[in-house]
């Protein structure tokens, strides 16, 4: 037995993306999480403090607290870290389109607790390219979005240095289908847009400027495929350190170096047996962690549960203790790099950095990320590639255990119990918020609010950099919604193309395709006009892959698809239905608000006198719910594990034929 | 919608003059049914409304122009400087559809941009279903039907080439928009293929100098082709994303209606249109034979244009004069 003690590597910074309900409850949640062993913090903001709503705008109804802490002001934001010393904290913030905004208050919050916000450490996401692409918490156009995202920048090399002020997503364009060659095109194609607006802002001297390359960090996604996966971090590093040294001159190769955050795949976990999610998440780390040299520098695991509802404590703390696992029991620290000199790894290394700088090249001849993504480029390429995986399940070319193949299970007694395995949010949790919101506003001094608003107006009109201001509104008690507005009256808001427009054939289609179409023309004919669909997406959620997918099935089935893009109103889509004479609405709701819509737009085709047509509901809708959802009136409810499109296309059928008088098996 | 059909179609008409969105959409979805009962149904509601004594004497306007040349934003921007001018706007967008599955994608971002929750704009998507030229069957009896309820009507729709035809002979007024930097409508115009629009739009002026370029392009081609019209063709400038010149455009889209009014135009050019549709249909049913049959497109169209009676009165009776 040897006694030298053997050296091992420090683990990377453990986090769990985590926040629900209210400040105060998550404050709890943290402060748990932390005695646990978790080394930063992960905030999660609700779909309202995402897109620059306060808790009682009509669009918020419903979402409150549902997939992230609501924070209306620097009084949720104090109550967010209270007893958290933020010198000795590193937090990261999953925040976008007002990422200057929360980031000011985190700022005017350590100025109140007496620590020099010089000394603070951690991340805003801050990524708003890929909010047109994937997710949609986007607000203004594309334009303003980059200028806001560069003035973040700016502010923190110059004062918070230690600050990462931009985490460049490839992380939700692999969740809404990219091929790893995209993800690596697309994400420093990103850095890149993002970089050349710095330089060019000229807020930044050329001599600092390596300065702002070495705060860019990125945010990525690991899947299934580790073995690819792990070659694509290493592509990715190669990139980096190519695309910072040419493109940018920079010299120090401690800043080209590739600095990344981690959340494995959700986009692989499954409803059905998901007890089968466990291995899938920790090989999937192991993409991010065999590689030394391309190793992750903060990790955060998915639950369990998480295509079933939200991850309840406990699921979370499985989830850290798979990280410590790793980290501390395991010998993977222990080693250099383990894949250095693999003739393999190196192979598929080179086939991804040659693939990835194609597109990159593709991407420069079309004017570059931004307009790429205005033009529908990117998000075209996405829905295709997506369309391909999906095909590929559906034919069985792709193995899903539990979900294409190895059906049958045993039932699972973690999903067993009263809360079904999942948690529930308290349904007062909107109405305290709202009531704290409105107390709140009352007591403030209005005359300074009304000062910092016109202060922030003028910086984002001429130009001058939004942080000071915004950071002045958060002293004088603004609001989420207020600093929102302002700058939505100066930008103006936007709307990201859908994208759906993918010609045919993307990809070899099953058999069943043809008799469904068939199906479908022969109801057509039967109803004297072709089928017609609305696929809906109401509320903030902007996690639009479901619906994308209907739309294009449905349009290759034969179908005329209407679909308008996220965040519509209830009212919007009740009325689109009934001008366009829909046969069928489809919402698609994965933020966990489906109750509450549901009724609303109910409601509303009550109202307008368009109550006979059906509607059914994709998403991330728990059994329980589900149930509630029918007594009310919906005809069908699709959820992660009915994965066969043109299964939950020739229902839609059946219950068009039903609701019409027609023979429904026919 | 889905119910067999209860309401009487005097009730139905009258809801329709009314601008009652429930029955708009409920006529729009039987004017669309191919059924024998929906089409007995659709004639009569039809010719009540054709030859309803107060009909609002709106304006019929087509915007065509190739794909990604910003038709949607620049539509949108338009109808809502119509409803600052306190009009009521009837929207016909046509999109293509697949050839092979027949279905296809339609709306898109066009309703969210024009309308909001505004009553006075109703958006109907349509799709091209195969048909030549672009326009499905459908769009002309829509459009009368939109026509007895609404100000303006307007028909979006892709035209790329020979297929900008088809929406100039639905029209009143049609409104090309044409891409900086694109040669191709202009070259299509000079060669005679697309048939001069009354309004020409250079798209995008905030490309700068392409745009201008674009500009003087199309104007010196309309030059010599306009020397017997009494309509000289505007080429106006437009940035539907920063708002611009779209007064403009709504002004002369006025102008012409003005011009048609004042010539007395108008009631020919409809009666123009549902020959044109009338002859269409017969052609894709019955061939060129079908035609001849009836003494030939001169004859037929001459005599078309002299009937007053209702769209799908006339299309049966010629139908039943073939057959």
């Amino acid at each position: 037995m040897e006694e030298k003690k053997t050296h091992r590597d420090r683990p990377w910074l453990m986090r769990t993306y985590s926040g629900h309900s209210s400040a105060r409850a998550s404050n709890e949640l943290y402060r748990t999480n932390l005695g646990r062993g978790q080394t930063g913090l992960s905030v999660a903001f609700d779909l309202p403090t995402q897109t620059g709503y306060d808790s009682d705008h009509p669009l918020a109804r419903g979402e409150v607290g549902k997939v992230g802490v609501p924070i209306d002001h620097i009084g949720d934001m104090e109550a967010l870290f209270h007893q958290i010393p933020l010198e000795q904290m590193n937090t990261s913030m999953t925040i976008n389109a007002t990422a200057p905004w929360l980031l000011a208050l985190y700022i005017a919050v350590a100025e109140q607790q007496g620590v020099d916000p010089k000394s603070l450490q951690g991340t805003t996401q801050n990524d708003v390219l890929k909010e047109y692409l994937s997710r949609g918490t986007y607000i203004f156009p594309p334009g303003p979005s980059v200028r806001l995202t560069t003035d973040l920048i700016t502010y923190t090399v110059q004062h918070i240095p230690k600050w990462n002020p931009t985490n460049i997503c490839s992380y939700h364009l692999q969740e809404a289908g990219a091929t790893p060659t995209q993800e690596l095109a697309y994400a420093l194609s990103s850095a890149s847009a993002i970089l050349d607006a710095v330089r060019a802002s000229g807020q930044i001297p050329a001599d600092r400027f390596q300065d702002v390359v070495g705060r860019i960090s990125f945010f990525v996604n690991a899947g299934i495929r580790f073995v690819e996966e792990t070659c694509k971090m290493r592509a990715f590093c190669a990139l980096w350190d190519e695309l910072t040294r040419s493109r940018y001159g920079v010299q120090d190769s401690k800043k080209r170096r590739f600095r990344y955050g981690v959340q494995v795949n959700s986009l692989g976990l499954t409803e059905s047996q998901p007890e089968n999610n466990v291995q899938r998440i920790v090989l999937e780390m192991l993409a991010v962690t065999l590689s030394k040299n391309a190793r992750a520098r903060a990790i955060q695991l998915p639950a369990w549960n998480e295509a079933l509802g939200l991850p309840r404590p406990w699921d979370q703390q499985w989830a850290l203790r798979m990280q410590q696992v790793l980290a501390l029991e395991t010998d993977l620290l222990e080693y250099g790099d383990l894949l250095d000199g693999s003739p393999v790894i190196q192979t598929k290394v080179d086939e991804l950095v040659a693939g990835a700088r194609k597109e990159i090249a593709e991407i420069e001849v079309r004017g570059g990320m931004v307009a790429c993504i205005e033009s529908g480029y990117v998000k075209r390429e996405l829905v295709q590639s997506h369309t391909r995986r999906l095909r590929a399940i559906e034919t069985g070319e792709l193995s899903i255990v539990g979900v294409n193949c190895f059906r049958e299970s045993a039932q699972s007694p973690l999903t067993a119990g009263d809360e079904s395995g999942i948690l529930t949010v308290d349904a007062t949790v909107e109405q305290s918020q709202v009531s704290a919101l409105l107390a709140f506003r009352a007591e403030r001094s209005q005359q300074r609010v009304d000062n910092a608003l016109i202060a922030l107006r003028g910086a984002a009109e001429s130009g001058l950099n939004i942080m000071p201001p915004s950071i002045d509104c958060a002293r004088a008690g603004v609001t989420t919604g207020e600093w929102s507005d302002q700058l939505r009256q100066v930008f103006g808001e936007y709307r990201a193309p859908t994208g759906v427009d993918i010609s045919k054939a993307a990809a070899p289609e099953a058999s069943e395709i043809a008799s469904l179409r068939a199906r479908v023309q022969r109801t057509g004919e039967e109803l004297g006009r072709p089928l017609r669909l609305l696929i809906g997406k109401p509320g903030l959620d902007g996690h639009s892959n479901g619906a994308e997918q209907i739309a294009v099935k449905g349009r290759d089935a034969g179908f005329e698809i209407v679909y308008e893009g996220i965040r519509l109103t209830p009212a919007q889509i009740a009325r689109a239905a009934q001008e366009e004479g829909a046969h069928l609405i489809g919402l698609s709701i994965l933020s966990g608000s489906h109750l509450e819509l549901v009724e609303a737009i109910h409601h509303e085709l009550d109202r307008i006198g368009a109550a006979d047509v059906p509607l059914v509901i994709g998403g991330i809708i728990p059994q329980a719910d589900a149930e509630k959802l029918k007594s009310k009136g919906l005809k069908a409810v699709f959820t992660p594990k009915d994965v066969d499109m043109n299964v939950i296309m020739d229902q839609m059928v059946t219950i068009i034929r039903e609701a019409n008088g027609l023979q429904p098996a026919a | 919608m889905s119910q067999p059909e209860t309401m009487t179609i005097d009730t139905l008409a009258r809801l329709i003059l009314q601008r009652d969105r429930a029955a708009l959409a409920r006529a729009l979805n039987l004017l669309d049914d191919r059924r024998a009962a929906a089409r007995a149904r659709a004639k009569e509601l039809l010719e009540l409304l054709q030859l309803a004594p107060n009909r609002v004497s709106g304006h019929l306007v087509g915007i065509t122009g190739p794909p990604g040349v910003g038709k949607s934003t620049l539509s949108a921007a338009l109808i809502q400087v119509w409803r600052r001018r306190n009009q009521h706007v009837g929207v016909l967008a046509v999109d293509p559809s697949s050839p092979v599955s027949g279905g296809a994608l339609l709306g898109d971002r066009l309703r969210l941009q024009a309308a909001g929750d505004d009553d006075g704009v109703f958006i109907r998507s349509l799709s091209s279903r195969g048909h030549y030229g672009g326009l499905s069957a459908e769009v002309w009896p829509m459009a009368v039907l939109m026509h007895s309820a609404f100000d303006i009507v307007l028909i979006e729709t892709v035209g790329v080439g020979q297929r900008e035809i088809d929406i100039s002979r639905l029209c009143d007024t049609t409104c090309f928009v044409a891409q900086p930097g694109s040669g191709d409508s202009i070259q299509s115009l000079k060669a005679g293929i697309l048939e001069v629009p009354h309004i020409l739009v250079v798209n995008k002026s905030d490309m700068g100098d392409i745009a201008v370029r674009a500009q003087s392009e199309l104007e010196s081609a309309l030059v010599g082709d306009q020397s017997n019209a009494r309509w000289a063709v505007p080429v106006l400038t437009t940035s539907a994303t920063l708002g611009e010149g779209i007064s403009d455009l709504a002004d002369s889209i006025e102008k012409h209606h003005f011009f048609l009014s004042k010539e007395q135009l108008l009631a020919a050019r409809r009666r123009e249109c549902q020959a044109y549709w009338i002859v269409c249909r017969l052609r894709e049913e019955f061939g060129e034979q079908g035609i001849e049959r009836l003494g030939g497109h001169a004859k037929l169209t001459s005599e078309l244009r002299s009937s007053q009676s209702s769209l799908f009165e006339q299309h049966d009776a010629l139908r039943q004069r073939v057959m």
